[in-house]
């Protein structure tokens, strides 16, 4: 197996975070991203009261998403050396950005189903 | 595919990052796994370090029915490219230590002992412990070992004391270089930073000592009050010209002073003196030798490297070249030994041009498996190792350079065009710092 694949990815992750964490990461996202795709089938419509609180949380998101990396590799905004690194520092930050934006949406969906006011 | 293509893919293998999940993705499938080769062939290897470990898992995974031994009395298994993390205070020791039996697939024997005699003509190999064990194919991965003694005045007990680092020791070694170290950070001084004259594992990691600590020491109570020196035997700071270059221009914009011709000869630790064996050409051509002493308040020693003494007393080193250091006489392509084709070098032993680091096994392991498969089923091997050795070159603490190159000293980038080489990135030090080790262990399950 000299190729890069799915395989070697995998076995590469599994040893970053250790296997349970990194199922368990993966089994996160999967649930909540079948309850994001819940309510929205369930609803057949966007809040946009609940998009709205979404889109506020993004920014944090984002932020939260860079601190987080930064911490755990021991790095600062300082070190970002040239185009990739902040490609990359762009992409953790999207990622944190649209993860809590999901997240905060399916949160509310769950906890206040819409109501559908009968019309009068 | 073209074998070219997939070795250029493949080396995105060795970094393995999350960045190259969008590359791995175009690739998709996973190729189909080759048959199992029926073989009652006994193959032992000798040593389960990163080499013998990677290489026994592979094996299993490929044959089916042969007697596969691993000689090695380690208990301890060790991710040696953390020990330059543990010296600089980021890592501590355990992230490097694992246990050897952790890695070793079902269906290997174990031989809990050294290598203490191999008989190339009689096809065995005789272990410490008395045991005799006959092979077909003989593995050869007992690394290197470090000669601490050839360095008058040093002792490994002064490590950690009055001044003195010695990295490569093994993991309490290094923890105990960060406490001399991390001093010199915060008080200043002199610190010394030497590499020895003979092949070493990663050559790398001398120069990422030296930036770490420069790198620590600038932020830290040293700040203004300290000199670094970067001490070698060579005339060049590194084997390859383009990469020698660049760390240069960094040195030189660091401050960092640099010494060539120099070899750590003794050391005197009561005065804090370090001897060098000095040597520039005279007036008519011939080197002439002197002795310099340089006082330091750190000193980083890395003393000279060799084959294991079984190793040398075999028969099997090159008898023309590296004499002092006895590295396995092998092709450099095939890896197989010149005299006795059932003999293979994999890892630090063998006597190749370039390829000591971790990185390098990872290409020479499905080499060799290509080659002794095929003599199992009696044809030529037709698989290449061209030499490919990578050194993520840490430059400070949050950025490093990917330092990846083959044979002919060409740069050998793993993702053109996307992370330059001999750039300072920070996404190059976050594969050194979180992708490495689990591509190491990737590797040595036989996976990567
Ligand atoms: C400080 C440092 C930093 C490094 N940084 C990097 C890096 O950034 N990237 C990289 O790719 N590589 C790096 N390396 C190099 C890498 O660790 C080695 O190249 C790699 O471990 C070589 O594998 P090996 O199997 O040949 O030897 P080893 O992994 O050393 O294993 C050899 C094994 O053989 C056993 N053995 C020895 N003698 C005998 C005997 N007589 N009988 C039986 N068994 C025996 C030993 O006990 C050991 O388990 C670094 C090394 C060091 C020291």
């Amino acid at each position: 197996m000299q190729d890069m694949t799915l395989g070697t990815l995998i076995a590469v992750f599994e040893e970053m975070f250790g296997r349970w964490l990194f199922w368990g990461l993966v089994a996160v996202a999967l649930v909540v991203t079948a309850a994001y795709l819940y309510v929205l089938i369930r609803d057949r419509a966007m809040s946009m009261h609940k998009f709205l609180w979404a889109q506020i949380a993004m920014p944090f998101g984002a932020v939260a998403a860079v601190a987080f990396v930064l911490r755990i590799t021991r790095s600062g905004l300082r070190d970002i050396g040239g185009p990739i690194d902040v490609i990359t520092l762009l992409g953790v930050a999207a990622m944190g950005a649209v993860g809590i934006a999901v997240l905060v949406y399916t949160a509310q969906s769950l906890a206040r189903p819409l109501v559908r006011r009968p019309k009068t | 595919m073209s074998r070219r293509v997939e070795l250029t893919t493949s080396r995105r293998g060795v970094l393995g990052m999350a960045l190259a999940g969008a590359a791995a993705a175009g690739l998709g499938t996973a190729p189909a796994q080759a048959a199992l080769v029926r073989s009652s062939a006994r193959i032992v290897i000798i040593g389960a370090g990163a080499a013998g470990t990677a290489f026994a898992n592979r094996l299993v995974q490929r044959l089916d029915g042969a007697q596969i031994t691993l000689v090695d009395a380690r208990a301890e298994h060790l991710y040696q490219p953390g020990l330059s993390l543990v010296a600089a205070g980021l890592k501590p020791p355990g992230y490097v230590v694992s246990r050897t039996t952790d890695w070793l697939p079902r269906g290997v024997t174990l031989v809990a002992e050294q290598a203490a005699a191999i008989d190339p003509e009689a096809k065995t190999v005789t272990t410490s412990g008395g045991q005799r064990l006959e092979y077909d194919f003989l593995i050869v991965a007992p690394g290197l070992v470090l000669d601490h003694d050839a360095i008058e005045g040093f002792s490994l007990d002064l490590v950690g004391k009055d001044g003195l680092g010695a990295l490569y020791a093994g993991p309490e070694y290094a923890a105990r270089t960060w406490q001399a170290a991390s001093q010199f950070t915060e008080t200043g001084g002199v610190g010394i930073f030497s590499r020895p004259e003979t092949e070493m594992k990663c050559a790398g990691a001398p120069l990422k000592h030296t930036f770490l600590i420069d790198d620590i020491a600038s932020r830290n109570g040293a700040a203004g009050k300290y000199e670094a020196h970067y001490v070698c035997p060579q005339s060049v700071l590194f084997s390859v010209p383009i990469v020698s270059e660049k760390v240069r221009m960094l040195f030189g914009e660091r401050g960092i002073a640099t010494h060539y011709g120099h070899t750590l000869k003794g050391i005197e630790p009561g005065r804090k003196l370090a001897r060098f064996e000095t040597s520039a050409p005279g007036a008519d051509g011939e080197a002439v030798k002197s002795t310099v002493e340089m006082p330091y308040d750190y000193l980083h020693v890395i003393p000279p490297q060799r084959a294991p003494q079984v190793i040398r007393e075999s028969g099997l080193s090159w008898a023309d070249k590296w004499t002092d250091q006895g590295w396995l006489q092998c092709d450099m392509q095939t890896l197989r030994h010149l005299r006795y084709p059932e003999i293979f070098a994999l890892g630090d032993i063998a006597g190749i041009p370039k390829g000591k680091t971790a990185a390098s096994v990872k290409w020479q392991v499905p080499v060799v498996e290509d080659h002794l498969v095929a003599a199992i089923q009696g044809r030529e091997g037709t698989a290449i190792y061209g030499g490919y050795t990578s050194c993520p070159m840490i430059t400070r603490v949050g950025r490093a350079m990917l330092v990846e190159f083959d044979y002919d000293n060409n740069l050998v980038p793993s993702f053109p065009g996307l992370i330059a080489p001999l750039e300072e990135l920070w996404i190059s030090w976050l594969m050194k710092e979180v992708a490495l080790k689990a591509t190491y262990n990737a590797m040595l399950r036989g996976k990567a």
